[in-house]
């Protein structure tokens, strides 16, 4: 990589002679970007990769919030570039990029959610706080990421959903919606971040493992927003 | 017909450019800018970003269509989802083909002007079209028919050539675009690939460059 690299900076002409194609003469350009339906990955080939990512982000870390901002950061650059693919692999008549929040929190609650995870996520909340309208919650009653990880007592802050919410921020980042998004779960304590309205106890029984997404948008997100609004 | 067509960044910072010539109606796909407006062309191109913001949180289409004029070069945009800007420069060529081998249109006038006072005048012109952009169709609309009274007897059929406002023009345009967005897309798969990193994989440039030679 380093030689490659050096010879790249000196002049373009020289770098293309010693750059290495794949045996076969395909390269990423070469392959479809469209996907069958049917070509999912392997469940129990994720668990183990994702548990590996989570004890590497674990031996260099010293908290738990530290952790989650390393799994966080592991999640950002795919969904900056999710949004790319999923909007291309959308059929041209509905290829609009995301315009307010809500197109966009939808655009990840249905096509984020169904590429990654084979479903939508369940749902889509806005804070009922008047004192942060910028605050949306997209709600998982069973994120798939948190299937096989079991979090020990001392550490039950940690919610290894956040490399999903890193995810999240690639996305809302990369369609110029700057946000912060935090995974919290919700399935003991019933409504501790003042938002969950509707019934979060009885829920949080049958859902132990539900999370919140918290997407929190920057104040320059919403100042466009109230632009755009009052001029349609 | 000559075509420079960049990838601008999400901090308005180039990934890659390429210029070319059209290569319908025998064209050797070779673009005729001259030294100066080469450079020039790098200026019309960024003042034209301007525009393109104006106009994003408008309209939710990836193709944002001819945007921007600056004398006779007209630049079309398409914007990913991920705020990635493509932007073409066309640049039609002189009305009548005697004086296309005299010299060049209006702009040579300008690169004849120092650097300095180029870049000053850039800015009124791109504020004034940025404003009255409904008017600067009927405008083109105007300069495109006397374009084609005067060029109409030696070319009929060069329509994308000779009419930069035409919807053939702004067809086949859609089309290089679209072909363009699935190389990108596919770039931007490589793990190794982060934003606003320059594109320099000589297979993608050559799929430009084939894009360019097919549609334009």
């Amino acid at each position: 990589m380093s030689n490659a690299g050096g010879s790249g900076g000196g002049s373009g002409r020289a770098g293309e002679s010693r750059l290495r194609y794949p045996s076969n003469g395909k390269t990423i350009y070469h392959r479809p970007l469209n996907r069958t339906k049917t070509a999912e990955l392997s469940k129990a080939a994720f668990a183990y990769l994702f548990a590996e990512m989570v004890s590497y982000a674990q031996r260099r870390v010293t908290g738990i919030q530290e952790l989650e901002k390393r799994l966080n950061l592991q999640g950002h650059p795919i969904g900056l570039k999710l949004l790319d693919l999923l909007l291309f692999r959308e059929p041209p008549r509905s290829q609009l990029r995301p315009l307010n929040i809500i197109a966009l929190l939808h655009f990840i609650k249905i096509n984020v959610w169904t590429h990654l995870f084979g479903r939508q996520a369940d749902r889509l909340e806005k804070s009922s706080n008047p004192e942060t309208p910028d605050e949306f919650m997209i709600i998982d009653n069973e994120p798939l990421v948190n299937a096989y990880i079991s979090v020990p007592k001392e550490m039950s802050q940690l919610n290894c959903a956040a490399f999903a919410a890193g995810i999240i921020e690639g996305v809302c980042d990369g369609a110029g919606f700057p946000a912060r998004v935090t995974a919290h779960t919700v399935g003991d304590t019933s409504g501790s971040n003042g938002s969950g309205g509707t019934g979060g106890a009885a829920d949080g029984e049958m859902w132990p493992g539900r999370t919140v997404f918290l997407v929190k948008f920057q104040p320059e997100v919403l100042e466009r927003e109230a632009l755009i609004g009052a001029k349609s | 017909m000559s075509y420079y067509f960049a990838i601008i960044g999400t901090q308005d910072n180039p990934l890659f450019e390429y210029d070319f010539g059209t290569s319908k109606q025998g064209g050797d796909g070779m673009a005729r800018f001259t030294e100066q407006a080469r450079q020039l062309n790098q200026f019309i191109i960024h003042s034209s970003l301007d525009i393109v913001e104006e106009v994003q949180w408008t309209n939710g289409q990836m193709y944002l269509k001819l945007i921007d004029r600056f004398f006779t070069s007209y630049i079309s945009c398409f914007l990913t989802a991920s705020n990635i800007k493509f932007l073409l420069l066309h640049q039609p060529p002189t009305t009548t083909s005697s004086s296309s081998s005299a010299g060049l249109p209006p702009s040579s006038s300008s690169s004849a002007l120092t650097s300095s006072s180029t870049s000053t005048l850039v800015q009124p012109s791109h504020s004034s079209s940025s404003s009255v952009l409904p008017s600067l169709s009927t405008l083109t609309g105007g300069s495109n028919a006397s374009t084609t009274t005067l060029g109409g007897a030696t070319r009929t059929s060069t329509s994308i050539a000779a009419n930069p406002t035409s919807p053939q023009t702004e067809e086949a345009i859609r089309n290089f675009f679209a072909e363009v967005y699935e190389n990108y897309v596919k770039a931007i798969m490589s793990p190794f690939y982060k934003t606003n990193m320059e594109i320099r994989s000589p297979v993608f440039r050559a799929r430009v460059a084939a894009a360019g030679r097919k549609y334009l």
